[in-house]
C-alpha cells in the first residue's frame, strides 16, 4: 500500500511538527514530553481544557488547539494512546490555579494512561477533572465489552466544554458541562473499508466487495455486524435508527446534527449522506438546529462516516456558537 | 542461587531480546483482534529500557524492576504501557531494598505483578488477557517455591504455566480492551498480551538458568 512516510518509526513526530509550523500562530509544541499547547498558554484566569489520544483521527485533538477550545493537545503514536508523563507535562503547561479539566475518550488504553497522569497532577496538588466520553451506541452491552467508546461526540464535548472555560466558568461548572453534554450526545459509524497503518502497511480489517462494517469505531475495531452494501438512505436510516433510539429522540427535540468523514469519504458523499439524514429527523418530527459536516474525527484514510446526534438546550446551543479559532473549527472570531 | 540486580538486569535484557525477534508475531496477533501494533509498542519500550541499563545499572533488584517499569510506563502508550509498567512497579515493591532476592521473593514479585495488573486494567480470570497468562504463572511459582525451587526452577515453573495460559485464551470471547468490541469474533485468536507476557518469563526462566 503506498503512503506518504519517511520513517515509519518517526511518521508521528514529522506530522506533528509540520502542523505546528503550519499553524504556529495558534500552537506550539510544548518543551519535554510530546505536547501541544496554545501559542499564549498558560491563559491567566480560566480553567484548561485539555485532551488527547492516539494520533491517525487528525484533526483530533490538535486541530482544536486554540482560543474557545482546548488549550493544549497530547497526541500519541497512530492509534496509541498518549503515556501519562506527556499528559503531565500538557497541563503543568496549559493549567493555572483554577486547574484543568481532561476529556478522554472511553477506549482503555486512553482510560488507563490519563488515570495515571490525573492520579501524578494530584499528587502534585493540580487541580484535575476527567469526563469520560462514552456516546458510541454501536456497542450494545457493556457487561461484556470495555464499555461504549467515545467517537464524533468528542469534537462536540470539546467545544463545548472550551466555550464555558472561555467564558470564566469555574472547573466543577466546565466538568459538569462537559459531563452533561456526553450525556444528551450519540453516534455511530460506519466503514466501506479498512484504514492503513503506517508502521506495518497493513490494513487494519478485510471486508468483501459488497460488504460494510456497521458500527465501526475510529481504529477500526467492528461494532455490529458485516452488513450488505445498501444506497446511503438505508446506511443512514440503520445509523440514525440505532442513535435515535438509544437516548432517545423523540419528536419536538432541537439538536445539532454532525455527519463525519473517517479520512476517505468525498465532502459531496457526506453531504448526501447529511441530506438523507434530515430527511429521516424531519419525518420522526426532530429538528435540525445546528449542523456540522466534513472530516473532523477520522481514522487514517478510511472510507466511512459516522453520524452524531446531540440533543440542545439554550445553554449548550450559546456555547456552541460561541467564538472559536482552531486549525479546524472557526468562527466567530 | 538468588537474584541480584545484575542477574534481574540479564533477565530485562533476556525479555528485550524476546520481544524483539517475536515483534512482528505479536504486533499480527494484535492485527487480528485489537489494533495492530502491540510487537512495536513493546518493542519500542524495551529499547529504551536496554538503553538506560546501559548507561547504568540500578544497585538492587527492585531498583532495577521500577527502572522497567518507569520506562514502560512513559514509552509504550496504549493499555499496555500502564498495564505493564504497573506489574513491573508493583514486583519492583515486593522485591523492596534487598541486595539478593531468594525463590519465595521471586514468587511473591510475581504475584504482586498480577494483582496490580488487574487492579489497574479490572480484568478477571477468562476475559481473554494477559491475567489469564499470568494468573496459571503466579500459582505455578509460588507452587515451585513451596516445593523447595530456586530461582530458576520458580521461573521456568511460570514460564510454562503462561505459556499454557496464553494458548488457552484462544476459544474465550474478549471481555475487556479493543478486542471486546469483536463479540464472538475474537473467539480463535490468541490473546497478543497473554503471549507477550510468557515472552516475558520465558526469557526470564531461560537468564535465571543461566
Amino acid at each position: 500500500m503506498k503512503k506518504f512516510v519517511n520513517d515509519p518509526a518517526t511518521f508521528t513526530d514529522e506530522a506533528l511538527a509540520g502542523f505546528a509550523a503550519a499553524h504556529r500562530d495558534l500552537v506550539r509544541i510544548g518543551a519535554g514530553p510530546t505536547h501541544l499547547v496554545r501559542v499564549d498558554a498558560p491563559v491567566a484566569d480560566k480553567v484548561a481544557v485539555v485532551s488527547g489520544g492516539g494520533a491517525g483521527h487528525e484533526p483530533l485533538h490538535i486541530g482544536y488547539v486554540g482560543p474557545g477550545m482546548l488549550d493544549a493537545a497530547v497526541p500519541g503514536r497512530v492509534f496509541t494512546s498518549p503515556t501519562p508523563d506527556q499528559v503531565q507535562a500538557a497541563v503543568q503547561a496549559a493549567a493555572g490555579p483554577r486547574g484543568a479539566l481532561l476529556i478522554v475518550k472511553n477506549y482503555t488504553g486512553d482510560v488507563l494512561n490519563f488515570e495515571t497522569a490525573a492520579e501524578l497532577l494530584a499528587a502534585d496538588g493540580v487541580p484535575v477533572a476527567t469526563v469520560l466520553v462514552d456516546d458510541d451506541v454501536a456497542v450494545q452491552d457493556s457487561t461484556f465489552t470495555a464499555g461504549r467508546r467515545g467517537v464524533g461526540g468528542t469534537v462536540l464535548v470539546e467545544k463545548i466544554a472550551g466555550a464555558a472555560a472561555d467564558r470564566g466558568d469555574d472547573l466543577a461548572t466546565v466538568a459538569a458541562i462537559a459531563a452533561a453534554v456526553t450525556a444528551k450526545v450519540r453516534s455511530m459509524g460506519v466503514a466501506l473499508g479498512p484504514a492503513v497503518m503506517p508502521n506495518s502497511g497493513e490494513p487494519s480489517f478485510v471486508l468483501d466487495d459488497n460488504e460494510i462494517e456497521m458500527g465501526v469505531g475510529i481504529h477500526g475495531e467492528p461494532g455490529r455486524e458485516r452488513a450488505a452494501m445498501a444506497t446511503a438512505d438505508e446506511i443512514v436510516g440503520t445509523l440514525l435508527t440505532a442513535i435515535v433510539g438509544d437516548l432517545p429522540f423523540t419528536a419536538g427535540d432541537r439538536v445539532l446534527l454532525f455527519v463525519n468523514g473517517l479520512g476517505g469519504t468525498p465532502l459531496a458523499e457526506l453531504y448526501l449522506a447529511y441530506n438523507g439524514a434530515r430527511k429521516y429527523l424531519a419525518d420522526k418530527g426532530i429538528e435540525v438546529s445546528r449542523s456540522l459536516v466534513g472530516n473532523y474525527i477520522t481514522s487514517l484514510e478510511m472510507p466511512g462516516l459516522s453520524i452524531t446526534l446531540l440533543q440542545l438546550d439554550e445553554q449548550t446551543t450559546m456555547l456552541w456558537d460561541a467564538p472559536v479559532h482552531t486549525a479546524a473549527l472557526r468562527w466567530g472570531r | 542461587m538468588g537474584c541480584t540486580a545484575e542477574t534481574t538486569a540479564a533477565a530485562i535484557r533476556a525479555a528485550a531480546d524476546a520481544i524483539a525477534v517475536n515483534r512482528a508475531e505479536l504486533t499480527s496477533l494484535d492485527r487480528a483482534i485489537g489494533d495492530g501494533d502491540h510487537g512495536d509498542n513493546l518493542a519500542r519500550g524495551f529499547a529504551a529500557v536496554i538503553t538506560k541499563l546501559d548507561a547504568e545499572v540500578p544497585a538492587t533488584p527492585g531498583a532495577v524492576l521500577k527502572l522497567v517499569a518507569t520506562t514502560l510506563i512513559s514509552t509504550v502508550g496504549g493499555a499496555s504501557g500502564p498495564l505493564f509498567g504497573t506489574a513491573f512497579l508493583r514486583a519492583a515493591a515486593a522485591a523492596g531494598e534487598a541486595a539478593e532476592l531468594d525463590a519465595a521473593t521471586v514468587a511473591a514479585a510475581l504475584g504482586a505483578a498480577r494483582d496490580g495488573v488487574v487492579s489497574r486494567g479490572k480484568a478477571e480470570p477468562a476475559d481473554k488477557t494477559m491475567v489469564d497468562a499470568l494468573t496459571p504463572a503466579v500459582d505455578a511459582a509460588e507452587a515451585a517455591a513451596r516445593n523447595g525451587g530456586d530461582v530458576a526452577a520458580v521461573l521456568a515453573a511460570a514460564a510454562e504455566a503462561a505459556e499454557g495460559g496464553a494458548v488457552a485464551t484462544t476459544p474465550l470471547q474478549a471481555r475487556k480492551g479493543r478486542a471486546s468490541y469483536l463479540g464472538a469474533r475474537s473467539i480463535g485468536h490468541v490473546d497478543p498480551g497473554s503471549r507477550s507476557s510468557a515472552y516475558l518469563l520465558r526469557a526470564f526462566a531461560a537468564a535465571a538458568a543461566g
